[in-house]
């Protein structure tokens, strides 16, 4: 409190400053010094207030009193120098935005895989730039760097407040098909990406591009349900178009209800079009549709958890030589059996959009282990049987280690 | 005929001054404090039940659909939910409810802070909350100012229910305090009395009923109980003749129950939010309930 009296002084000085200075001219009538008593009385009740204002606010600030001494023998490491009190202040630091950056390192053993990934690789760094833009926008940037290249991932606006109740997002983004396409590889509940994924929906890059993606909540009593359009420039790994106006469209509705408090299903139906690489008026059309049940005993959520899961994708691809209908669909499981302990496993099949007559067909089993919310050890095993006939039998091991901005989980 | 125009404007009024705000809290605490201020004015929904870890609630999209309708969300702050409410504001396409806007309160702002890290910060340590501990709400005096900041907002956002507010407020304020000198009462007997807790939540509980937390069952913040460390604790609380274990209701017991078995402790379940057990319905009773569980616990020893 003692900042605070010189400051009461100055108040009471500046306060009476006009009375100084009337008192210096000539003698004023009665009724005038009536009137700036009453004036002045006024201002200093004013500034009164606010001063108590002022101190009430400090008070609550500083009214905290040091932690207690440290015990005589802490078994847990404190952080160091614990007191209490406000945030302290970030300085100008704190319009920076959030940034993690995302190691995943992956190393693979096995044989007779055509398209074998080396064995030891740090696959991707994955930098994450997260703020929001002013009070109608956020931006997201993903920065990957990988042994092709540095590229932008991710870059994108979103504006959640627009009229409507509708949610628009700008830029270069992993397309809302199905729910593995929206996926970063660091978030996947596997070291890899299932076989319709690279098949049918371009693998690790997927159906993502520069476009522009609107989203609206549809009321209704029964569940959450959620429709999305999108446009995109059409020339990823999945669409190619050589003319401008050929754009890629993408549209996807998910509907989610919770069973119980533990439980909960989520189910997408999505649609893909645009043109293909044959050429002007060639078209590429995906429908998916997907399914994920979720447990988790809310008491125990730290320990226990459930996750079934799977998506069926359908492929027209138009050729010169006749259309080509392909099918691929993964389904997988993942249980948590202990706070750092999941086991998982996967089936695998998907046709070949050029050539349907070839289909590959595999199946995984998952070990993971988390040291803690910013590191995971995975282990897979991965038995892939080749449409030409042979038969991969792989061990895949990824460690991602993440630092930086704590992140929001992935739902 | 003007009747007839204004009479369709009147009924939107009426209606619109009859209408609750939709308060959603983050946590059930910061819901029962929403109630205790807003009474039938406000219709309250909360996001993390009482029972469950509040760093790890699942970003479910019903919850979007509770953002999407409200005039306010009350976050509890300070990082605790840094892992799940972003999404769920960002997608609720609520703008009233965004950061910086009038409908979003967040509540640590003028509340007692402790365990503020002021050296260095980094994960090695756990996971810390660089703004400080966040389980600030089981401070009474702390649940006073959530209240205050909360009449603020609401009577902010419903000028015309301002006094209403007020009232409620006065009244939480003079039942709070008189349930604060029965507390104060009950733990009385237990100032300066160590003890041991799981996880770092019980610092203001601690520290306002004057209890000495010497150790916690998790080595660091948010990692998991290690032989080495549980057998570290077992020996510090024989030598200081640690009689009282407390384990958040969220967190598996064997690791709690075979250091009390060890030591001699009471291994107590204490929930530290409202909604934690079934008894406990409002702010006030989630004191009565651990206060007395924990005279009850304390005292037998």
């Amino acid at each position: 409190m003692g900042i605070i009296r010189p400051r009461r002084f100055f108040v009471l000085f500046v306060s009476l400053c006009p009375c100084l200075a009337a008192s210096a001219q000539e003698p004023a009538p009665p009724d005038d010094v009536q009137v700036l008593r009453s004036e002045i009385q006024a201002l200093r009740a004013d500034y009164e207030r606010r001063l108590a204002d002022l101190e009430a606010r400090l008070g609550a600030l500083t009214a905290a009193t040091p932690a207690p001494p440290p015990p005589p023998a802490p078994v847990t490491e404190p952080p160091p120098a614990l007191t209490a009190g406000a945030t302290p202040p970030a300085g100008g630091k704190v319009f920076n935005p959030d940034i993690a950056v995302i190691g995943n390192f992956l190393g693979a053993a096995g044989h007779d895989s055509p398209d074998a990934p080396p064995s030891l690789e740090l696959n991707e760094v994955e930098a994450t730039f997260q703020a929001v833009v002013d009070p109608y926008a956020r931006a997201d940037f993903f920065l990957a760097f990988s042994p092709e290249g540095a590229e932008v991932e991710e870059g994108f606006v979103t504006f959640p407040t627009l009229p409507g109740g509708l949610l628009a997002k700008v830029g270069k983004m992993r397309g809302s098909f199905g729910r593995v396409n929206q996926m970063h590889d660091h978030v996947l509940p596997w070291t890899d990406r299932p076989l319709v994924a690279t098949s049918l929906l371009g693998g690790e890059e997927g159906i993502s591009n520069a476009g522009v993606s609107i989203s609206r909540l549809i009321q209704n009593p029964v569940a959450f349900l959620e429709a999305t359009g999108e446009v995109y420039r059409g020339d990823d790994d999945v669409f190619s178009t050589p003319e401008r106006d050929d754009l890629t469209w993408v549209g996807r509705l998910r509907a989610y209800r919770d069973l119980t408090e533990s439980t909960n299903l989520d189910l997408g139906g999505s649609i893909a079009y645009g043109g293909n690489e044959e050429g002007p008026g060639f078209k590429t059309r995906l429908v998916g549709a997907d399914l994920t049940f979720r447990y988790r005993p809310l008491r125990r959520a730290i320990y226990k958890r459930l996750v079934g899961r799977t998506e069926a994708v359908w492929s027209r691809r138009e050729a010169p030589g006749g259309d080509a209908n392909a099918f691929g669909l993964y389904v997988s499981g993942e249980y948590q059996f202990a706070r750092r302990w999941f086991a998982g496993a996967r089936y695998d099949y998907a046709e070949r959009p050029t050539a349907p007559d070839l289909a590959d067909e595999g199946g995984s089993l998952l070990l993971t282990f988390w040291p803690s919310e910013f590191s995971q050890v995975r282990t897979q095993l991965r038995r892939t049987r080749f449409g030409e006939g042979n038969t991969a039998n792989e061990f895949l091991f990824q460690l991602l280690f993440s630092i930086g901005a704590h992140g929001a989980h992935a739902f | 005929m003007k009747r007839l125009l204004f009479a369709p404007i009147a009924v939107m009024m009426a209606s619109s001054a009859q209408a609750q705000l939709r308060v959603v809290g983050a946590t059930e605490d910061m819901a029962a404090i929403a109630r205790e201020v807003g009474g039938d004015k406000v219709k309250v929904d909360a996001i993390a039940r009482g029972y469950q870890d509040p760093h790890f609630v699942e970003a479910k999209p019903s919850f979007i659909l509770l953002l999407a309708k409200a005039d306010l969300l009350i976050a509890v702050g300070r990082e605790l939910e840094v892992s799940w409410l972003p999404p769920l504001v960002t997608q609720s396409r609520n703008a009233r409810i965004q950061p910086g806007s009038p409908g979003y309160l967040d509540a640590s702002q003028g509340v007692r802070i402790l365990d503020v890290p002021t050296g260095t910060v980094t994960r090695a340590m756990g996971d810390v909350h660089p703004s400080g501990n966040p389980h600030y709400w089981l401070d009474p005096g702390n649940g006073r100012k959530v209240a205050q900041a909360v009449k603020a907002k609401l009577s902010e956002l419903d000028r015309a229910n301002a006094a209403y507010y007020e009232q409620r407020y006065a009244d939480f304020d003079r039942r709070l305090a008189e349930a604060e000198k029965r507390w104060d009462a009950t733990m009385a007997p237990f100032k300066g009395m160590k003890i041991v807790t799981y996880h770092r939540s019980w610092t203001n509980f601690a520290d306002r009923f004057g209890l000495d937390v010497i150790g916690f069952v998790e080595p660091k913040p948010g990692v998991p109980p290690s032989p080495q460390h549980t057998i570290a604790l077992i020996k510090a609380m024989k030598a200081q003749g640690i009689k009282v274990l407390l384990v958040e209701p969220y967190f598996d017991l064997k690791t709690p129950n075979s250091i009390g078995r060890e030591t001699g402790a009471a291994v107590l379940v204490l929930p530290p939010s409202v909604g934690g057990e079934k008894v406990i319905t409002d702010y006030i009773k989630l004191f009565d309930y651990d206060v007395d569980k924990f005279a009850r616990a304390a005292g037998a020893r």
